[in-house]
């Protein structure tokens, strides 16, 4: 080993500074012997070219304690509900790789196989930051593969979800082949229509019409019975249930036209209305195809399970073990490091705990916590290693807790009446009525006569436009409030949108920025030499609300300190220019809490030669626009639901005025309740939240919209996930779902001139197949074309992208 | 008029190939990721040449 000095020296893997003691290799250099082991991996392997693609690829890389880490994968249990597919030798496995960021990631994880002999094959699915492996478990375990991952920087997230229910989440790929199928066969039986439109046929030869008919009815076989089974399941369920959905009456459709096309083809009376029948399948599935447009990279079905981690870290007399979470008990000794989640409601027994409960608050400052005292499940250590007695299990704990109420459940998807499914109804009725009485009136006629149509209605008038007119208008609605970074889950999602009556926010990290906060000093006028000495001291912690006073005096003169301690969750300790400074809580800086007011976690005290000069407060700052948006909001009931205390009231009652209700102090039980005491009253509940304490709320409302720093991090949930950049745009983006909806309501007037136009000829039994595959396709074009471009068109004019 | 039948029936044949194409495409979890197919075909295994060279250079 030789000696560099230490400024110069960058490590060859992470590009972070070499300490002075550099441990090198060959040419190159390494800062710890982590990285030194990792590139003599590499390198072993002939992998070295890793480093030509970015320099130091290794940064960010956390240090992991990898030891003890991954052991209860060795339980055949956790295993195999990780493990997607086994034959006993080989078995395939997927794990979400969270540090999965450039392209040189998927080339080395790719390349997996060139580190153990056991592992066959592995393929990333970057946007989703997910790897498949396929290994040989004779030669290396789950946890074996676990490890190599975490040993070349690539550590796999497994969650509490996983290792409980398992991830064979299996990708339907049934409306691809569906759509696919119907596809196939619309073209083929337009083709063989052909000659029946032209007339070509008839006095021809009477064996090949035969011929093309019984081609077309076997291609219409799969179309029925397959590809359209989703409508007849749709509609026998909603009617098991006595009600009537959009799915109803295209069913009827389809039966009708299947039917009297079969009769027709069998007994030789004519071609059917096969054509017809495929192209409306095929237009319907490609509605459907539409519709579900899915953001992969989010997730909106995560409850605490998802972020929770799978194991704890037990200490026992013989030493330290990993062990599920579901096996902690009350009063397990858990071992929390730097930066892990703490998994239980637990009593502080060793150690400075400085938790972060921004996943669960909104709330960034991290929170002193004394030994002896509780915390809770959900917040974040931040600093040196905890030791923690549990008291209440994972499923028990404050946060938790929230999943196992009964009022925690979405309103029944069936239950709710949309538009569509409204509109279907009375269209059944109507049409029943209509076939029934043109039925009766051709009754004269003879019985076959009469059933022709009865059928005619019935084929006509299937409501494929209205089908159509509802995914097309709500898919593109979807799609541009994508591209505005707001997500939604679903389509539907866009109709309940436009029927919000009340909206309820949330204020910590939702109303508020999440790590901005404004910082005014308290007390004393500072002279400029103890600012410079504030300064100084400050300049030395990365502590962010150190970080945050020092951008209040950016002209102040800087000096070098000559004794620095840093006490984490305490406070800071220097001497600059002879003068002893402390910065930090009441208890550090003053010694007692005795007479301050109440000191919470963001206000920092001052003290120079033990004089208490006075503190720093941090106040939260309200995110752009707010203001505007409250005024846009008028025609809105709002309510303000707030974890704190009432310290803001006066902010809010003028950003949203004296009808709004604002609620402080609210545990997650408040705010699921305030919900549910509104919907009792009838409205309609738009709730906006971020941490997991909003959860409840989110999951009782309507519509629950989370508010995401960045979208693919965390979120609860929820119906819908807005970046935080594009929170006052909120009032467009409900003005706009009204307006789709205004889309559908023009669709529907439109779709009955085209119907009242067939029944016209149904009733009077003129209905061709040649004005059936005119006329039913036409009005499915114009209903398509009419509702993605008016859409468009009116996102551009509203100003969205 | 058979050979009519007889086009028909080769038409179909093509169609069909092309279906089972399209269904194997599916079936083999092609349109499951349409991201990193992209990324991947840009990721070169003869890299290792190209840096050898590079340093022999420096």
């Amino acid at each position: 080993m030789e000696k560099i000095s230490a400024s110069e020296v960058k490590c060859y893997h992470c590009g972070s500074d070499c300490p002075e003691e550099a441990i090198a290799l060959g040419e190159k250099n390494f800062c710890c012997l982590g990285c030194r082991t990792v590139y003599e991996i590499l390198e072993k392997n002939n992998l070295g070219h890793y480093y030509a693609f970015t320099a130091a690829p290794g940064a960010q890389q956390k240090k992991s304690h990898l030891k003890k880490k991954f052991e209860y994968l060795d339980d055949s249990g956790t295993a195999g509900r990780l493990i997607d597919l086994t034959d006993g030798t080989v078995s395939t496995v997927t794990f979400y790789i969270p540090f999965m960021h450039c392209s040189s990631c998927i080339w080395l994880l790719e390349n997996l196989y060139k580190f153990n002999a056991g592992v066959q094959y592995s393929r990333v699915n970057f946007l989703q930051k997910k790897i498949t492996i396929r290994y040989t478990e004779t030669i290396i375990s789950l946890r074996g593969v676990a490890e190599l991952l975490a040993t070349i920087g690539y550590e796999p997230e497994i969650s509490l979800q996983a290792t409980e229910e398992g991830n064979k989440k299996t990708q339907d790929r049934s409306i691809y082949y569906k759509t696919g199928i119907a596809g196939f066969c619309f073209g083929n039986i337009m083709l063989l229509s052909f000659p029946e439109y032209l007339s070509i046929v008839n006095n021809v030869d009477l064996f090949l019409k035969g011929f093309f008919s019984y081609i077309i009815l076997t291609l219409s076989l799969p179309v029925f019975f397959y590809c359209s089974s989703g409508y007849f399941t749709s509609a026998f369920r909603a009617l098991k249930k006595k009600m009537i959905n959009i799915d109803f009456p295209i069913s009827l459709g389809i039966i009708a036209l299947f039917g009297r096309s079969v009769f027709e083809i069998l007994a030789h009376s004519g071609v059917g209305y096969m054509d017809s029948l495929s192209g409306l399948v095929f237009f319907l599935l490609l509605g459907r195809l539409f519709q579900e447009k899915t953001y992969n990279v989010l997730s909106f079905d995560r409850n605490y399970k998802s972020y929770f981690p799978a194991y704890a870290v037990i200490k026992k007399e013989e030493g330290e073990a990993s062990v599920p979470l579901s096996a902690l008990k009350e009063g397990d000794r858990i071992l929390i490091r730097n930066n892990e989640l703490i998994p239980a409601d637990s009593v502080l027994i060793r150690g400075r705990a400085n938790i972060d409960y921004s996943f669960v608050s909104g709330e960034s400052v991290p929170v002193e916590i004394a030994e002896g005292e509780i915390i809770h499940a959900g917040g974040r250590q931040k600093g040196t290693a905890l030791e923690l007695e549990v008291i209440k299990k994972t499923s028990q704990s404050y946060i938790t807790q929230l999943w196992n109420s009964s009022d925690f459940v979405k309103p029944d998807e069936n239950k709710i009446i949309t538009f569509s499914n409204l509109a279907g109804k009375y269209f059944t009725a109507v049409i029943l009525l209509i076939a029934s009485g043109a039925g009766l009136y051709w009754l004269q006629a003879g019985i076959a006569e009469a059933l022709k149509v009865f059928t005619s209605v019935l084929i006509i008038a299937c409501p494929c436009a209205l089908a159509l007119s509802v995914p097309f208008t709500l898919g593109s609605t979807l799609r541009i409030f994508g591209r505005n970074k707001f997500y939604l889950k679903n389509a539907s999602v866009v109709e309940k949108l436009s029927g919000i009556d009340h909206v309820v926010f949330d204020k910590t990290g939702t109303l508020t920025k999440l790590n901005e906060r404004n910082i005014r000093f308290y007390g004393a006028d500072l002279s400029e030499e103890e600012k410079e000495v504030i300064k100084s001291v400050l300049y030395n912690s990365i502590h962010p609300l150190s970080r945050s006073i020092l951008k209040l005096m950016p002209e102040v003169r800087l000096w070098g300190i000559e004794e620095f301690m840093e006490y984490p969750g305490r406070g800071l300790e220097g001497i600059v220019q002879g003068q002893k400074a402390r910065l930090g809580s009441v208890s550090f800086v003053i010694g007692t809490e005795a007479g301050i007011p109440s000191g919470s976690s963001s206000t920092v005290y001052v003290s120079i030669n033990d004089e208490i000069k006075g503190f720093f407060r941090a106040t939260n700052i309200y995110r752009d626009g707010i203001k505007e948006l409250a005024s846009y909001l008028q025609t809105y009931e709002i309510s303000v639901l707030s974890g704190d205390f009432d310290g803001e009231k006066e902010t809010l009652r003028d950003l949203f005025g004296s009808k709004a209700k604002i609620h402080f102090r609210q545990s997650p039980f408040d705010k699921l309740s305030h919900i549910k005491k509104l919907q009792m009253k009838n409205c309609s509940t738009l709730m906006i939240g971020d941490g997991l304490n909003d959860a409840g709320a989110l999951m009782k409302s309507d519509v629950g919209i989370s508010i995401s720093e960045e979208a693919v991090n965390f979120s609860p949930a929820c119906d819908a996930i807005l970046e935080a950049g594009e929170f006052s745009r909120l009032a467009d983006f409900l003005k706009f779902s009204r307006t789709s909806m205004k889309i559908i309501y023009m669709n529907l007037v439109i779709s009955l001139l085209y119907n009242i136009a067939g029944i016209s000829f149904a009733i009077n039994n003129n209905l061709t197949p040649v004005i059936s595959a005119i006329l039913m396709p036409l009005s499915s074009i114009t209903v398509v074309a009419l509702a993605t471009l008016s859409t468009n068109l009116m996102a551009k004019i509203k100003g969205l992208r | 008029m058979w050979v009519l039948v007889i086009l028909m029936f080769f038409s179909l044949l093509v169609a069909l190939i092309f279906l089972g194409a399209f269904i194997w495409a599916v079936k083999s979890g092609q349109y499951d990721d349409k991201y990193t197919p992209s990324v991947r075909i840009l990721l070169d295994d003869e890299l290792k040449i190209n840096t050898d060279q590079k340093r022999k250079e420096k």
